[in-house]
């Protein structure tokens, strides 16, 4: 491991893999944040997502709903279905941290898949603290930034389709999806759930395709048999500071 | 306000509840194995979901248009490991190459 000889007190292997996931995931609040204006939303409505919502795919989701033509009804049930992992984030945190008083509230609002991936990855308690906070805090200033930038970069561009921002939408849920793909199982739950998608498209309103497919993927986790942890991953892997947690 | 910023809101406030939710809750009660797997395989549900919906959904018509040339082209881009921002600019691409040569 390159040592960095000007701040080696800051720099510890925790607080290094979560500031480069901080940057990785940061940035790609471009695209959250010129997708969001695409789809319709205000440059307020979409910094609105960003400093309360806070948690990325939900957020791709409620804009995703909105530029399909579905209701705002539509795209709160789908932001917040898909919210529903940080519930399990925030009790491996609080295992994890201990956190209280006023620092539970804080830490609730940082509690995301790459916040929780990063503590995750350390066995020492205090650089477990080091990770949650320093790729929480990182993610959360970044993302904010970069989704200002991206609102008024999507306002200059104009006309969304001619710059092909609705293929952008597809690449960015399956990236989002990507990672998540390890194992024939996911596979298969992906794979069902589009089936699932495209046969509701033609009978139900716009953005319940969504929620149709989500009562599917969840019957499926609940009902079957497999591993507990199958869809909990990072959005961004630290692939360059990987094996460096060690 | 309009009713669109009304949900926003909601969701906001839903999204950090849930969030919350994770840490007062007594453990013994949110550990369940079953919770914990259906948390997740809701999560990768959805995302496949969202990825054919904005793929294909017209509406409620399925159409295939340049939207189907970004998803290949994503996936090509994922394939090769490029990072995510690359994989986004890589889909606008293709989905504005596409249409440009007169697909959708």
């Amino acid at each position: 491991m390159a040592k960095l000889d000007a701040v080696p007190s800051l720099m510890t292997p925790a607080t290094k893999i979560g500031s480069s996931i901080a940057v990785a995931t940061g940035l790609y609040a471009i695209s959250y944040g010129a997708l969001g204006v695409a789809a319709g939303l205000n440059l307020w409505q979409v910094m609105a997502l960003s400093l309360l919502m806070f948690t990325g795919g939900s957020q791709f989701a409620f804009i995703g709903v909105i530029a399909g033509g579905g209701s705002p009804g539509a795209a709160f049930g789908a932001a917040t279905l898909l919210g529903v992992r940080n519930a399990v984030y925030g009790m491996q945190i609080k295992a994890m941290l201990r956190p209280n008083g006023l620092k539970k509230l804080l830490a609730a609002q940082v509690t995301i898949d790459e916040s929780t991936a990063t503590a995750a990855g350390q066995s020492d308690p205090a650089e477990q603290k080091r990770g949650f906070w320093v790729a929480g805090i990182g993610v959360y200033v970044l993302w904010n930034i970069f989704t200002v930038a991206g609102a008024l970069l999507g306002d200059a561009l104009g006309d969304p389709k001619a710059w092909g921002l609705d293929g952008a939408a597809v690449a960015a849920f399956l990236g989002l999806l990507w990672p998540r793909l390890k194992s024939a199982e996911p596979v298969a739950i992906a794979t069902v759930c589009a089936l699932a998608t495209v046969l509701a498209i033609p009978l139900v309103p716009p953005g319940v395709p969504i929620l149709v497919a989500a009562l599917v993927a969840g019957v499926w986790g609940y009902f079957g048999r497999g591993p507990a942890t199958e869809g909990l991953e990072p959005d961004v892997e630290p692939r360059a500071t990987r094996g460096e947690s060690e | 306000m309009s009713e669109l910023w009304w949900w926003i809101l909601a969701g906001c406030a839903a999204a950090y509840g849930i969030k919350l939710l994770g840490y007062l809750v007594p453990e013994k009660i949110l550990e369940n194995e079953k919770m914990t797997r259906a948390a997740g395989t809701l999560t990768i549900g959805l995302l496949a979901s969202l990825t054919i919906v904005n793929t294909v959904a017209s509406g409620t018509a399925v159409a295939f248009d340049a939207r189907v040339a970004a998803l290949l082209a994503a996936g090509v881009a994922l394939l090769l490991r490029a990072p995510f921002l690359v994989v986004v600019i890589v889909g606008a691409g293709a989905a504005a190459l596409a249409r440009y040569l007169g697909w959708g």
